[in-house]
């Protein structure tokens, strides 16, 4: 991973449109390199729609935005998505194949050593739950999955939609020593949540957002 | 390309292994459609094996669209689009790797459905034999085109745009494909819809490692 | 330049489909065998030709440059999109027509003759295309889409143009060349057929231009709804 404090995420003016409706009506921010930014909000506030732009997953109707290099208007979205992680809310990967034959096909597409999937699902929790098909695992566990890829991958942009839900507090340490230990790796790592992180001692730099548009940056 | 190819045929199709959707619904579906067929030509033409060729690949047909409702829902699960889509796999590779399965898996139920044909429409043996390098063929052609039009038609109104905008597009592959057939049933030329349903796989097969990309994009 | 085109066409396009009727069906003399119904040769092939060729080849052209990345212009999908559903149209009247000639000719409106069943398929992509238009609000998406679908299905434009040959079926075979491009008619009809493909021509390009403006015009009532929306959103996040 490239520890950078350059910034990692320029946006000026991003809009995303989805059939005519915008969900992102003009935000502006900078995100610096190997940092914990979280970005809060109400429901509807646009938080999983920047952190999809932000991942290359919807496109930029209007603004300008560059993330890790990539111009999100003429560049290469394709590009950027390798660049990324992704953990969504809904849970990663296929419903039918174990959490093991989910992270091979996930390290074969990306080229990555599959002798790493043996100790990422060990630090996230799941090695007796390996063999088992998606389906059969809680909420809980599918984010716990998506965790485990993101430690095979180890992008260097990490964008989290609210991964602290369904998540008990034991849980939830588990997550902030996590993240506590990539950025501290280098990473730049973004996370939607409804309230700011409980754990201040990961001194999280808090977006607030309101109505597709920033209402708060400390920066 | 065919190393991204052969990953998502193989995910393809252990996924299919794992669910058995197809021995379990699709194949028993093909059979009851098959003899649902031979009920509506009636009790004198049931037996009739000059409508089989025809009948077979209208069944077939049925199939296709179910298969390729359940290749493009595998991949439209919101969670599972977000995570595959920040592997940047090579959209030319997705294709073919997608058809590959999509014919293997349409492939084994023709075996089902060719023996159909011989027991409940009495085609011949020795001609349901012969006839079968064409419909493997015109099956890797609906394979491509279904592909193509899976991916096209994905979305919110998947189920029932699927139909609309394939169906006339396999319309050509099903003349060739039923033409062939009775050539092999009862003698006759078959070169000309072996060029028809190859130049279809073969144009079919470049549109989508060109294209594809551009319907994973939107 | 362009105006004194713009301002010509409607007239001229009246003018040569006028002109057209007029000789089709007064000046030049019935068919040996089927009499006036012949007539029908001065519509017929000429809207198959602006279904099949005409308005198909432009959605596609129109499409694969929307595709490629140097020439991609919302211009180009709007060509499409309205050549498409002039396509539709045209395809529609190549079937009526079509049957109406038959009718007297072979005695049945409809008959499983290839090139017949090629261009109902046809008739049916177009139709297929709209309905995919139709399934998303998002432009984008749409045009990329639509893009994708004429290209594949201008594949089977082709496959119409050789079921003549190939099929051997009751439709007749190429009627104004023969195989060794002998041309089959002559004098005063031959004049009147290629003026019924310049006439129908010209009436393509006529009801392109104005689906187009009515495009343009639709597109912008969008942009107001969109600027609207955008109003009211970032009024959520007033302070």
């Amino acid at each position: 991973m490239e520890i950078s404090a350059a910034p990692v995420v320029t946006l000026r003016d991003a809009v995303v449109l989805l059939n005519d409706f915008p969900l992102l009506s003009g935000v502006t921010l900078d995100v610096p390199g190997a940092s914990l930014t979280v970005v809060t909000g109400p429901n509807g506030a646009g938080k999983t729609s920047l952190l999809m732009l932000l991942g290359g997953l919807v496109r930029l109707s209007r603004g300008t935005g560059v993330v890790a290099g990539v111009d999100l208007a003429s560049g290469d979205l394709r590009e950027l998505r390798r660049r990324v992680g992704w953990l969504g809310h809904e849970g990663s990967f296929y419903d039918d194949l174990s959490a093991r034959e989910n992270l091979v096909f996930a390290a074969r597409a990306l080229e990555r050593p599959v002798d790493l999937i043996g100790p990422a699902l060990e630090r996230v929790g799941l090695s007796r739950r390996a063999n088992s098909p998606a389906r059969r695992l809680s909420a809980g566990q599918r984010r716990r999955l998506g965790l485990a890829w993101l430690l095979v991958r180890r992008p260097a942009l990490w964008l989290l939609d609210e991964p602290y839900a369904s998540l008990d507090d034991e849980g939830r340490e588990f997550f902030d020593d996590l993240i506590g230990d990539v950025v501290d790796a280098g990473a730049t790592v973004l996370v939607s949540a409804h309230d700011p992180l409980r754990a201040e001692h990961l001194r999280p730099r808090a977006v607030s957002l309101v109505g597709g548009r920033v209402a708060e940056d400390p920066s | 390309m065919i190393r991204t190819a052969l990953l998502v045929a193989g995910k393809d199709l252990r996924i299919e292994a794992r669910s058995r959707v197809l021995l379990w619904q699709v194949v028993p579906f093909g059979v009851m459609a098959l003899l649902l067929s031979g009920l509506a030509l009636g009790p004198s033409h049931a037996g009739n094996s000059d409508a089989a060729p025809g009948l077979f690949y209208l069944v077939v047909v049925l199939v296709t669209l179910l298969m390729i409702n359940r290749s493009v829902s595998i991949e439209r699960r919101p969670g599972t689009w977000a995570s595959v889509a920040t592997l940047g796999l090579d959209p030319a590779g997705v294709f073919l790797g997608k058809a590959l399965a999509l014919a293997v898996e349409l492939w084994l139920t023709a075996v089902v459905l060719l023996v159909g044909a011989v027991l409940f429409l009495h085609t011949t043996l020795h001609g349901t034999v012969v006839a079968i390098p064409s419909v493997v063929e015109t099956l890797a052609a609906l394979a491509a085109a279904g592909t193509l039009y899976g991916g096209l038609s994905a979305g919110g109104a998947a189920s029932t745009l699927l139909p609309l905008v394939a169906l006339p597009a396999f319309a050509p592959l099903l003349i060739a494909g039923e033409r062939s057939f009775v050539a092999a049933l009862h003698g006759g030329a078959l070169w000309e819809w072996w060029v028809i349903v190859t130049v279809a796989l073969a144009a079919y097969v470049a549109v989508g490692i060109l294209l594809y990309g551009v319907l994973e994009e939107s | 330049m362009k105006t004194l085109v713009n301002r010509l066409l409607g007239p001229v396009t009246i003018l040569s489909l006028a002109l057209t009727v007029w000789l089709g069906l007064w000046v030049t003399p019935p068919d040996r065998v089927q009499g006036n119904w012949a007539r029908l040769v001065y519509v017929h092939p000429a809207v198959a030709w602006v279904a099949l060729y005409l308005s198909f080849g432009t959605a596609a052209i129109a499409s694969a440059l929307y595709l490629w990345p140097r020439t991609r212009a919302a211009v180009m999908d709007r060509v499409a999109h309205c050549a498409m559903e002039v396509s539709v149209v045209f395809i529609a009247l190549t079937l009526i027509t079509g049957s109406l000639w038959g009718r007297p000719t072979w005695g049945v409106w409809w008959v499983w003759d290839a090139r017949l069943t090629s261009t109902a398929v046809l008739g049916v992509l177009a139709l297929g295309y709209l309905a995919l238009r139709r399934a998303t609000d998002d432009t984008g998406q749409r045009a990329r889409r639509g893009a994708v679908y004429v290209l594949l299905a201008a594949i089977n434009v082709p496959i119409v143009h050789f079921s003549v040959l190939w099929w051997k079926t009751l439709h007749q075979n190429a009627t104004v060349f023969t195989a060794n491009r002998t041309l089959t008619i002559h004098g005063i009809m031959a004049w009147t057929l290629l003026l019924s493909f310049v006439s129908f021509s010209l009436a393509f390009a006529w009801l392109l231009r104005a689906r187009y403006r009515l495009e343009v015009a639709r597109e912008g009532a969008t942009d107001r709804v969109v600027e609207r929306a955008l109003d009211e959103r970032r009024r959520e996040g007033a302070f």
